[in-house]
């Protein structure tokens, strides 16, 4: 369809173009209404309180105390909970209370209602949990070897599923191996967890103003907990701090609700930075075993896996992030032959479940370190061999699906390799000290520091995998030439209203576009993850103003005696592509209102089968990275100088902000390269603070240099495939190889640096 | 909650009286919960991440460190003070041109440290940027955008401040 490609000489916020975003204005005048800036008059607070111990039986618990504190309104328990006890993504495994067990330092024991946020603390305080301490299981081998009691009814195996594809003896001449690790890192969005709950009269119902990714899967599991029917809980999207996968499980919603309907009057609920990290699912920490196979020319003759991942005390998406882990062994190489053996297991860590890159991170460091090892190996370039093996459309992968997505992965490495490397040598030419590693502690000395280059290439599939219809929903009415548009689905910064007004402009040839609340007064969006949206919403969006577009022909075409099929939109206006007829589509509209809606559902796919053979996933975008790093190797100071991408974007309806999301995930990937993790010692978190978790600041995320790859993908609706994803994924294995890279020509002597992040320690004493 | 006196904040230019608050609440908690001003958030709690940044006798602190009685005979200015709604300064105009907005959570911390800044270095290096907002973290966009967008401004200011 290119008839409703803007022709017109005047610039129009059309598909292609970057339009600010309509959030915009708001967003930096601070009237924007995040979930947080929700209150009013009256409004409760509530409050959570939680287990200190992994693992404990509880013996009893007394509230009385809490009810004697003035200003005290409501204190709940397991005990009132009216409808389902407990919930969860995919198996309904988590308790919205701990009543008789808590498995989990965080986990929720009862929630508080009252007049100040002080005074929930001493409510809080005053609660008397009386515990009985258990053995925590904490090692993930110990949950597969079946050597600890299970520490929840459903076992302590969430998921384990094997690939095997094609033969599984066969041997290459080329052999490496290497077993990886990764710590958990957190999404740490700025906008913490919050909730607005406003009870229906009688409690016959309940209104949440909440700050979620899939406003459509928290009314079912809250429906459920509440017992109350699924149409009379209605979600409204409170604004959304930044989600990154963090908001897709249940927090905070039930525990609001239940407070709003218990005392008749609205109640919010806002979490502290460390009740965050409690309270939401993390990344997986994984371990992961490879061999390469590989001819001597290095070519993959087949690959060895084994993945566990610890996913902590409830199962939320684990059994869908180890399918992505395991189905993306091979990332973006043809491989023949595979045997993969993945475990996620439960243990008494912090939940883990979805975040950015979902199972493909992990996946990711540990094949993008064995191409190094077999390029090394094999006595090839780190770029030779992934060009040598890159996948293309057409190809089988592992699990017997074929390459059906356009997957121009050579051209993603030749056009990263393509771009400029930094012209600054080490310290810059000012041998400003702040450009060193270590910066402002002015630590290193810049005659020591090295510099390395390393690569890292992924492929990511994109949408809900093995049978999963995760459609989505969107209504367009078009009346009086404006375009009002209606979905579902959870705006979080990534900027899906922009693209939303942005088809419509396009498909419809109007330029007034008015955004409908986002709320569960319309079909479910599904949620925004999986690097989603723009294929799924946008897809729904557009097939809503399509079907309005036709209705807006029959019209015209009726009025003027033209066969609708001969109509076209060419800027704003209804042409006739065999005539002279042009008319305005603000004067064709006129007087009509044309209200359609449409769901949107992409193909269909399969779950995987005992040997891991199935056609499980939707499609896949694909992405390179180059890093370039300074080291101290003496202080195992790392500054990260640049990062150059090349990234498969099938088409850039937007490309600020496909930019944006290109920059936003490589400072996570170089946040998990080199920063960032939740450290737990004895299930006990110690790091639940912006002081002592680490987030990339303005210092250490370098310049990023980008090319966007435009190959417009036939499956997807506007041809454009989802971003989000990819710049995370990759980016963290090309910093540790260039890490790698910088040490081997301090001493010529490689080391592993096989455990992200890479400490200062692990640099600097792993050279003895 | 017990124990409270009256005492009055100048805010954006206007004295702002506060009554019945406990004298343990941060500026930030008074600002959003006592006064009404939304913009300043809150996201850590301890000074880490300057998404409650605002102007204490013109100097950048985080409210959330700062108790608000502490605050009494100072001027305060918040992202509300900094231009009329709907009359975007040319910093914020800057953050939205230039795609440094995403979710918008850490932005009106980082509009007053930006402001700030150019108010007090109006031609900043890269570098500088990148030190001077190295206490404002922005989870969302990677922060390239939000360096363009300073230097959008310090480029704008200094050719209208061109003589023609």
């Amino acid at each position: 369809m290119t008839a409703s490609v803007a022709v017109g000489a005047r610039a129009r916020d059309v598909v292609g173009t970057s339009p600010a975003r309509p959030d915009g204005i708001a967003k930096v005048q601070g009237t924007f209404q995040f979930s947080s800036d929700l209150g009013g008059d009256g409004v409760l607070w509530g409050m959570t309180l939680r287990s200190p111990h992994p693992h404990a039986r509880i013996v009893s618990i007394d509230v009385g105390p809490a009810w004697r504190i003035d200003g005290v309104a409501a204190v709940l328990t397991a005990d009132d909970v009216p409808g389902s006890p407990t919930y969860g993504l995919i198996s309904h495994d988590q308790p919205v209370f701990a009543r008789d067990v808590v498995r989990y330092v965080g986990e929720p024991i009862a929630v508080v209602a009252a007049d100040h946020p002080e005074t929930c603390r001493r409510a809080l305080a005053a609660i008397h949990v009386e515990y009985e301490v258990l053995d925590p299981l904490l090692d993930p081998e110990a949950a597969i070897a079946g050597t600890h009691p299970p520490i929840h009814p459903d076992g302590n195996v969430i998921r384990h599923q094997r690939i095997l594809c094609g033969d599984p003896d066969v041997t290459g001449e080329v052999v490496v191996e290497g077993t990886y690790e990764l710590g958990m890192q957190d999404q740490a969005f700025l906008g913490l967890e919050a909730a607005l709950a406003i009870p229906d009269p009688g409690g016959r119902g309940v209104e949440l103003h909440i700050a979620t990714q899939w406003l459509h899967e928290d009314r079912a599991q809250l429906a459920a907990c509440l017992d109350l029917p699924v149409e009379a809980v209605r979600l409204v999207l409170g604004g959304v701090g930044g989600a990154f996968g963090a908001r897709e499980d249940i927090s905070l919603q039930v525990h609001c609700c239940l407070l709003a309907l218990r005392l008749g009057r609205p109640v919010r609920m806002a979490y502290s930075r460390r009740e965050s990290f409690l309270g939401h699912v993390h990344r997986h920490p994984a371990r992961i075993w490879m061999r390469h196979h590989a001819t001597a020319d290095g070519e993959i003759v087949k690959i060895e896996a084994r993945f566990v991942l610890d996913g902590g005390a409830y199962a939320s998406t684990s059994s869908a992030v180890l399918l992505n882990a395991i189905t993306h062994t091979q990332g973006p190489y043809r491989c023949p032959n595979a045997v993969v053996d993945g475990w996620a297991v439960r243990t008494n860590h912090l939940p883990c479940g979805a975040m950015r890159g979902f199972g493909v991170v992990q996946a990711c460091f540990a094949h993008e370190s064995q191409m190094d090892r077999l390029a090394e190996a094999c006595d090839l370039d780190p770029v030779e061999i992934r060009l040598r093996n890159a996948m293309r459309t057409g190809d089988v992968l592992i699990t017997g699906q074929p390459m059906e997505s356009v997957a121009p992965v050579e051209r993603c490495i030749r056009e990263t390799a393509a771009l400029p490397l930094p012209d600054e040598p080490i310290g810059g030419h000012d041998h400003d000290p702040m450009r060193l590693p270590g910066g402002a502690g002015r630590t290193a000395d810049e005659a020591h520091v090295v510099r390395g280059i390393g690569w890292g290439v992924a492929m990511k599939n994109l949408m809900y995998s093995e049978g999963f219809d995760d459609y989505s929903t969107a209504r367009c009415r078009l009346a009086d030439g404006q375009a009002t548009l209606k979905f579902a689905t959870a705006e979080v910064g990534q900027g899906f209203v922009t693209i939303a007004a942005q088809i419509a402009r396009t498909v419809l040839g109007v330029d007034e576009v008015e955004l409908d609340r986002i709320d569960t007064q319309i079909g479910s969006a599904g949620s925004t993850s999986a690097s989603r949206q723009t294929w799924m919403s946008g897809g729904a969006v557009d097939a809503a103003c399509r079907q309005v577009r036709e209705r807006l022909f029959e019209l015209v075409g009726a009025a003027h005696g033209i066969d609708p099929l001969r109509l076209a939109i060419d800027g704003t206006d209804v042409v006739d592509t065999a005539g002279e007829l042009r008319v305005p589509v603000a004067e064709a509209t006129a007087g009509v209102v044309i209200d359609e809606t449409v769901e949107y559902h992409h193909r269909p796919t399969e779950e995987l089968d005992e040997l891991g053979q199935g056609r499980c996933h939707t499609a896949f975008a694909f992405v390179a990275h180059r890093a370039v790093v300074d080291v101290d190797p003496e202080l195992g100071l790392v500054k990260v100088v640049q990062v150059a991408t090349a990234q498969d974007v099938g088409r850039a309806l937007n490309p600020l902000s496909v930019v944006g999301q290109i920059e936003g995930g490589i400072a996570q990937g170089l946040g998990l390269a080199v920063m960032e993790e939740i450290v737990q010692t004895d299930g006990v978190i110690r790091n639940a603070s912006f002081t002592d978790y680490l987030l990339p600041t303005f210092l250490d995320m370098p310049p990023v240099v980008a090319s966007l790859v435009e190959e417009p993908d036939p499956q997807a609706p506007l041809g454009a495939k989802g971003v989000g994803e990819p710049p995370c994924i990759s980016s963290t294995p090309a910093i540790v190889a260039a890490i790698r890279d910088a040490l081997r020509q301090v001493d010529g002597v490689g080391r592993r640096l096989d455990r992200v992040p890479v400490r200062p320690s692990d640099i600097a004493l792993e050279r003895q | 909650m017990t124990a409270m006196e009256v005492y009055t904040l100048r805010v954006n230019g206007d004295d702002r009286e506060v009554a019945d608050a406990w004298l343990g609440e941060s500026l930030l908690y008074v600002l959003r919960e006592r006064l009404g001003l939304l913009a300043a958030k809150g996201a850590c709690e301890q000074g880490e991440c300057g998404s409650c940044s605002v102007l204490v006798d013109q100097h950048l602190v985080c409210s959330c460190l700062v108790l608000a009685a502490s605050a009494v005979g100072r001027e305060i200015v918040t992202v509300e003070g900094l231009a009329p709604v709907g009359v975007p300064s040319d910093v914020q105009r800057a953050f939205v041109d230039a795609g440094a907005v995403q979710c918008g959570f850490c932005t009106p911390g980082l509009v007053m440290a930006a402001t700030d800044l150019l108010d007090r270095i109006p031609d900043p290096t890269d570098m500088q940027i990148r030190e001077e907002l190295a206490g404002n973290v922005c989870r969302c966009t990677g922060y390239g955008r939000l360096v363009a967008a300073v230097q959008q401004v310090a480029v704008a200011r200094r050719e209208a401040g061109e003589p023609a």
